[in-house]
């Protein structure tokens, strides 16, 4: 029954390195703005027509 | 020609295009401004902008002028974040960020100037985070470009005057240990509730509580520290307040369970310890709803500009910051810029827009030599003037040394749950005292069991619990009905209101609409035409109000149309002569001066008439203030003349006072007495005048048509629109004392329960860790379910 010592010592690892990342996110502003993240990820990257792509198609009508 | 453009918007700003009409790219524009912009976003291949929201824009304001003064080291570094050769990074509010489509527009901004690294947008704060490299790009052309795509930067003396902002996240941290603490301990204690003999659960008991004393201590000595404090203060201040009995609950349970596990007495009551404390901060966090794109802290700071233009010679214009301004220096104040200073105006036409100051938003005239105050807004043309004085010792800005802006208002008033918990913490330790008397006589051994598990379990944590999450959740719901509360004791202070005082301008008027009578000798159809087509093109702010009154006609193109600036329009059509503007400039002497504005006309040089402008009342006023007069006194200070007396007179309740010509400090001076004498007043006012007495009163309450532009100090924020539901508010802040009260009644229920369980020696770990958070729970859900029904009756 002595593996309770091991269990027990990777419970409260594991609980303290999960601690240890909630309180990182807090200190780096994670908290702060709890709205804009969630707008921002939902802008689609294709949004902005880039020159690129433009020329990829003019390219193809030649 | 008929007039149908007024139902087209432009499609950069949603404007409607009532006066200019563009069409470019098979899209209409309102103006330039807003195609320039377009052409702006079209050429980088930034048009997702208007995909994403329709019309999202603002007018671009392009004065270059104006932001001068980044240029100046000494300025620039107060306002960076930070600096190095390469690279800088500043914050700047913008107040036009409203939609998701400014979002990605300014976080797209390297696509127009690559320069700029990266850049962030705090939409609740409306803020942008720019990055940039410094070999090309300084932050004046960071603003510039901001500025001319329609996001002008609002930067104030505010921030200059503030250093670093500290973030204060403390509370989270402390929810965050004591969940944690709470979660583990709880995991941990589990196996002994049961009391079984069991070999190795006998085994590993020592370990067990030892582990759940290691967490319970960051709890006790970090999270609750806060509880330990203020109890501390108050019994210094002899006040029993609620945070003296919680504390008295935190270190007998810590204290107890110490002893009981060193000695192997029992398993304590760590479980009920951590999850306590876990509660009392996750009601502590509900509480502190902040609006982060309101301030209710503001002062002059906040409206007044870094700096502005000192004339040094002829030839050289320097920017100053503007509490460098000495008596005598001369300054260019260009159109739209604020005055800093009382002055003397030198050159120039002034026409001035004090609404900052006074809530008025009719512009005021002066001639060469009058007297300028502080905190008035130039509108056409540039000026010079002299200071007279520096900046905080002009008219406006002395207002602040009054001593009531260093009063804090919260620390003052006793609140409804300190209150109660005065006579409950006396209770509580006679009852303590009296069973331990009592099983001293007959059972000495129980006794200090008895002692420490009556003050355990009257931890008053439901009653701690009951104001914080019914004013939380009262806060949102206000909010929601756009009042926003500066924080949960003005709903308090809300319920014990007997007085209510009104500013006039501004706040009872409407800014938005005027209303104007016409007398002299009627118009016949072809001048009010010519009327009508003459206003449309002039932008002075009482031409467009005019416009606006004046019924639609046709378009007509006018032969001739000029404007002289601060005096009026002239314009003819058909031989047909018109003069609009001030009695001097259509030919008329003012024998006797008006108490109103009004705007005079005179059609082929002979004298027509004039319209007279009225302040309009919000819409309800007159009913609001016949529901009021029954439960508060009513009183308006206007700091405007006696003009519109009679009309109040009409409008209002025949008991309402009426007091005019008040300045900002008769306003302080008249709540002040009438506090003397018991009242207990909420002040409803909108400009920096009536701060002196919206800081005095109880409850301070700004009226904003606009709530993101301005508003003075003040306890709450109220959007005008929801002016006449005052009464509703109210009442519900009532209720919501109600609701507490009746909480407190059920919270005495579950600690009349659990001290039948002490008093006679029978609490076990396991009843308080289930009575514990069941009180708390159910008087959580008890006050939410109750505050949404008030909630629902505010439609």
């Amino acid at each position: 029954m002595s593996v309770i010592y091991i269990l027990l010592g990777v419970s409260v690892i594991v609980a303290l390195i999960f601690f240890a990342a909630f309180i990182f996110a807090v200190k780096n502003g994670q908290y702060d703005d709890s709205y804009t993240p969630s707008v921002r990820m939902l802008f689609e990257d294709e949004l902005i027509k880039d020159d690129k792509t433009d020329k990829t198609i003019l390219t193809k009508k030649e | 020609m008929v007039e149908t453009s007024e139902n087209k918007t432009c499609y950069h700003c949603g404007n409607i295009c009532d006066t200019v009409e563009i069409n470019y790219d098979d899209k209409v524009f309102c103006c330039n401004g807003c195609k320039t912009v377009y052409e702006i976003f079209s050429e980088s291949n930034l048009t997702a902008y208007y995909d994403i929201e329709k019309s999202p824009g603002a007018r671009p304001k392009i004065n270059e002028a104006k932001f001068d003064f980044l240029k100046d080291a000494q300025i620039l570094e107060k306002l960076l974040e930070f600096n190095d050769e390469s690279m800088q990074i500043a914050t700047l509010y913008i107040p036009h960020i409203h939609c998701s489509s400014c979002i990605w527009i300014l976080e797209n901004l390297n696509k127009l100037n690559p320069e700029i690294t990266s850049s962030q947008v705090n939409f609740n704060k409306k803020t942008v985070r720019i990055t940039y490299q410094t070999q090309t790009t300084s932050l004046k052309d960071v603003v510039l470009l901001l500025s001319s795509i329609g996001y002008e930067p609002y930067i104030s003396l505010d921030d200059y005057s503030e250093g670093k902002k500290y973030i204060n996240r403390s509370i989270i941290y402390k929810l965050g240990i004591a969940g944690f603490a709470f979660g583990n301990v709880m995991f941990l204690s589990f196996p002994e509730y049961f009391e079984v003999d069991e070999f190795w659960l006998d085994q590993y008991k020592p370990l067990f509580r030892w582990l759940m004393f290691a967490f319970s201590l960051p709890v006790v000595f970090y999270a609750a520290q806060d509880y330990f404090i203020s109890a501390f203060k108050g019994l210094r201040a002899k006040i029993l307040n609620i945070d003296v009995p919680i504390t008295i609950g935190v270190l007998v349970l810590f204290i107890r369970s110490t002893i009981e596990i060193a000695f192997d007495i029992g398993q304590g009551f760590f479980d009920s310890l951590t999850g306590l404390v876990f509660f009392l901060l996750l009601g502590k966090f509900f509480q502190q709803k902040t609006y982060s794109f309101l301030s209710f802290e503001r002062d002059y700071k906040s409206y007044f500009p870094i700096a502005v233009t000192k004339i040094v010679s002829e030839t050289e214009e320097i920017p100053i910051q503007i509490y460098n301004i000495k008596k005598g220096d001369r300054l260019l104040i260009r159109n739209e810029e604020l005055i800093p200073v009382d002055g003397i105006l030198i050159k120039g036409q002034a026409e001035i827009d004090y609404s900052f100051v006074t809530g008025e938003s009719d512009t005021i005239n002066k001639k060469s030599g009058d007297k300028l105050f502080a905190g008035g807004k130039q509108t056409s043309g540039s000026i010079e003037m002299e200071a007279l004085k520096e900046v905080k010792q002009s008219y406006l800005t002395q207002l602040w040394s009054h001593d009531i802006f260093n009063k804090n208002k919260e620390e003052a008033f006793v609140n409804l749950t300190n209150n109660i918990s005065k006579h409950f913490t006396i209770a509580i330790l006679s009852i303590a005292f009296i069973s331990t008397a009592f099983w001293l006589y007959y059972d000495a051994s129980k006794a200090m069991n008895v002692f420490t598990a009556v003050l355990i379990i009257a931890c008053p944590c439901a009653l701690a619990l009951a104001a914080p999450f019914t004013f939380g959740n009262m806060l949102r719901i206000f909010g929601k009905h756009k009042l926003y509360l500066k924080n949960a004791s003005v709903i308090e202070q809300l319920a014990a209101i007997n007085t209510i005082i009104f500013d006039k301008t501004g706040t009872i008027t409407s800014n938005k609409k005027s209303t104007a009578t016409y007398d002299g000798i009627p118009l016949t159809a072809s001048e009010e035409r010519l009327l009508k087509n003459t206003l449309r093109g002039s932008n002075h702010p009482l031409s467009r109000t005019l416009y606006d009154i004046l019924k639609a006609n046709d378009i007509v193109t006018l032969d001739s149309f000029e404007e002289h600036i601060g005096q009026g329009v002239q314009a003819t059509l058909n031989k047909n002569d018109i003069k609009v503007g001030s009695a001097n400039f259509v030919g008329k002497k003012e024998l006797v001066k008006s108490l109103h504005t009004s705007v005079h006309i005179s059609s082929n040089n002979d004298y027509k008439g004039k319209y007279t402008f009225y302040n309009s009342y919000r819409t309800g006023l007159s009913k609001l203030f016949n529901q009021l007069k029954k439960h508060y006194d009513l009183a308006i200070l206007s700091g405007d003349n006696e003009g519109e007396l009679n009309n109040l007179k009409k409008l209002l309740p025949t008991k309402t006072k009426l007091l005019f010509n008040q300045k900002p400090e008769d306003k302080l001076e008249y709540i002040k007495y009438h506090q003397t004498e018991g009242a207990k007043v909420l002040m409803l006012g909108d400009g920096l005048n009536d701060s002196g007495a919206l800081a005095q009163s109880e409850v301070g309450i700004a009226l904003s048509e606009n709530i993101n532009i301005f508003s003075p100090a003040c306890d709450g924020i109220m959007d005008a629109s929801v002016f006449n539901k005052l009464e509703q508010f109210l009442i519900a802040s009532k209720m919501a004392i109600k609701i507490i009260k009746w909480s407190f009644l059920l919270s005495l229920l579950y600690n009349i329960i659990g001290l039948y369980f002490a008093i006679t020696g029978q609490l076990a770990p396991v009843i308080a860790a289930i009575l514990m958070p069941l009180s708390s729970i159910s008087i959580v859900v008890f006050t939410t379910v109750t505050s949404n029904w008030v909630g629902r009756k505010l439609v």
